[in-house]
C-alpha cells in the first residue's frame, strides 16, 4: 500500500506538468493493484481453512517419502559394504575378516548417506 | 484366494527371439512401456503440434512438465546440467505416465520390479562415471578424498567415501521399486477385505465400508506416491549429475 502511494506521488511529481492524464491513469493503476491484492489477501485466507486437510495429507506423505529415503541410504549403505566384504573373502580367502571390516565400513558409509540426505551435514566438509 | 501379488506377475505375450538359451520375450510389462511411450509421445509430441500463444490443456500440461523438469535440473545442476535435460525428462515421464498407468485397477505398474529400477539406476550410475572421467579426467577422484581430513585417516575416509558413491544406484533403485511394490500390496490388501466382509451379508458390507474407504484414500495416496517417487528419482539424478560436472566442490 505504502509502496503504491509513493509511486502514485513521485510519478505526478515527474511528469504531472507535461501529461496530466498519466498521472491519473497511474493514480488508477494504484488502486486497481491495492483492490486486487486485498482481493487475493482475502481469497488466500478462504481457500486456506478447507485447504488445511490436503496440505496435511500431503504433508505427511513427504514426510513418509522423507523417512523412507533416510532408511533405504542407511541399508543401501550397509548391504554394499557387506557384499564387498564377502566378495572381497572370496576373492582373498581371508574369511571373515573382509566381511566384518566392509561391513562397518557400509555402515559407517550408511550413516554419511543418511546425514547427507538430511542435510545435517554441512556442504563443505564432505567433498 | 486372493492373492495380493498376483499384479506382479510377468506373462510373456510372445517370443521375439534366443540370445543363447536365454528366451527373449515380449511381456507385459514391455507391453506397458510400450504404452507409457506411447501416452508420453502423444502427450508432448501431439501437445505441441498446434503451437497456440494461448496453450490448449493438453500444450499446457506439456509446456507445465518441460517447465518443471528444466527448473529442476537448472536449480540443482546448474547450467551445464541442461545438457542432460533430455535423459532426466526422460526418466521423469517414463516414471510419472507408467506409476499413473499402474494406479488404474487391472495395470501393471512397470517400477514395481526392481529389474526396471535397478537398470534405470545404473544406467545413471554408468553416466555419472563416464561422464565424470570424461570430463574431469582423474580429477572425478576427487569426489573421493574430502578436503581438510588429517592425512592419517585418509585412507578410511576414502573407503567409506567409496562404498557411500557405490551405494547410491541400490538406494536409488530399491526406493522406487520398493514405494510402488508395497503401496500397490496395501491397497490388494485392503481391498481383499472388501470382498471377504462382504461375503457376510449385511453387517459384512457396512463392515466393508472401512476398507472401501480406506481404498479409496490410498489410490489418492498412490497416485500421490507414484509422483513423487518420480521426482525424487529424477532429482537424485541431477544431483548425481552435478557430481560428475562438478567433482571438486
Amino acid at each position: 500500500m505504502a509502496d503504491g502511494t509513493d509511486k502514485n506521488s513521485s510519478g505526478t511529481g515527474d511528469r504531472g506538468n507535461s501529461l496530466p492524464d498519466e498521472a491519473a491513469l497511474s493514480v488508477r493503476l494504484g488502486n486497481l493493484d491495492q483492490r486486487l491484492s486485498e482481493i487475493r489477501g482475502h481469497r488466500r485466507i478462504e481457500t486456506d481453512q478447507p485447504g488445511t486437510e490436503g496440505g496435511d495429507a500431503s504433508a505427511r506423505a513427504s514426510a513418509l517419502a522423507r523417512g523412507f529415503r533416510l532408511s533405504s541410504e542407511l541399508i543401501a549403505g550397509v548391504v554394499v559394504g557387506a557384499v564387498i566384504g564377502w566378495v572381497f573373502d572370496r576373492l582373498l580367502s581371508t574369511s571373515p575378516w573382509g566381511l566384518i571390516v566392509f561391513f562397518l565400513l557400509g555402515f559407517a558409509a550408511g550413516v554419511i548417506n543418511v546425514m547427507r540426505s538430511a542435510g545435517v551435514m554441512p556442504e563443505q566438509t564432505h567433498r | 484366494m486372493i492373492d495380493p501379488i498376483h499384479q506382479f506377475t510377468i506373462d510373456k505375450l510372445f517370443t521375439i527371439g534366443h540370445v543363447g538359451n536365454q528366451e527373449i520375450a515380449f511381456t507385459n510389462s514391455s507391453a506397458y512401456m510400450f504404452v507409457t511411450v506411447a501416452v508420453i509421445s502423444l502427450l508432448m509430441i501431439g501437445g505441441v503440434a498446434g503451437r497456440r500463444l494461448v496453450p490448449t490443456r493438453i500444450q499446457s500440461v506439456a509446456e507445465l512438465s518441460y517447465e518443471f523438469v528444466a527448473t529442476m535440473v537448472r536449480s540443482t545442476a546448474g547450467k551445464e546440467g541442461m545438457k542432460f535435460f533430455p535423459f532426466v525428462f526422460t526418466l521423469f515421464m517414463f516414471l510419472v505416465i507408467s506409476n499413473l498407468i499402474g494406479n488404474v485397477p487391472y495395470t501393471f505398474t512397470v517400477s514395481s520390479h526392481i529389474v526396471v529400477t535397478a537398470a534405470l539406476a545404473l544406467l545413471v550410475f554408468a553416466i555419472v562415471l563416464i561422464y565424470g572421467f570424461y570430463k574431469n579426467g582423474l580429477k572425478f577422484l576427487k569426489l573421493f578424498v574430502p578436503k581438510g581430513v588429517p592425512i592419517a585417516i585418509l585412507p578410511l575416509v576414502m573407503a567409506i567415501e567409496i562404498i557411500s558413491f557405490l551405494s547410491r544406484p541400490v538406494s536409488h533403485s530399491v526406493r522406487l521399486f520398493a514405494n510402488m511394490l508395497g503401496g500397490h500390496i496395501t491397497l490388494k490388501v485392503f481391498a481383499s477385505f472388501i470382498t471377504m466382509l462382504g461375503a457376510w451379508g449385511a453387517v459384512g458390507w457396512l463392515g466393508a465400508m472401512l476398507p472401501l474407504s480406506m481404498v479409496i484414500a490410498l489410490s489418492a495416496l498412490e497416485i500421490l506416491v507414484g509422483f513423487l517417487q518420480a521426482y525424487v528419482f529424477a532429482i537424485l539424478t541431477c544431483i548425481y549429475i552435478n557430481d560428475a560436472i562438478h567433482p571438486g566442490h
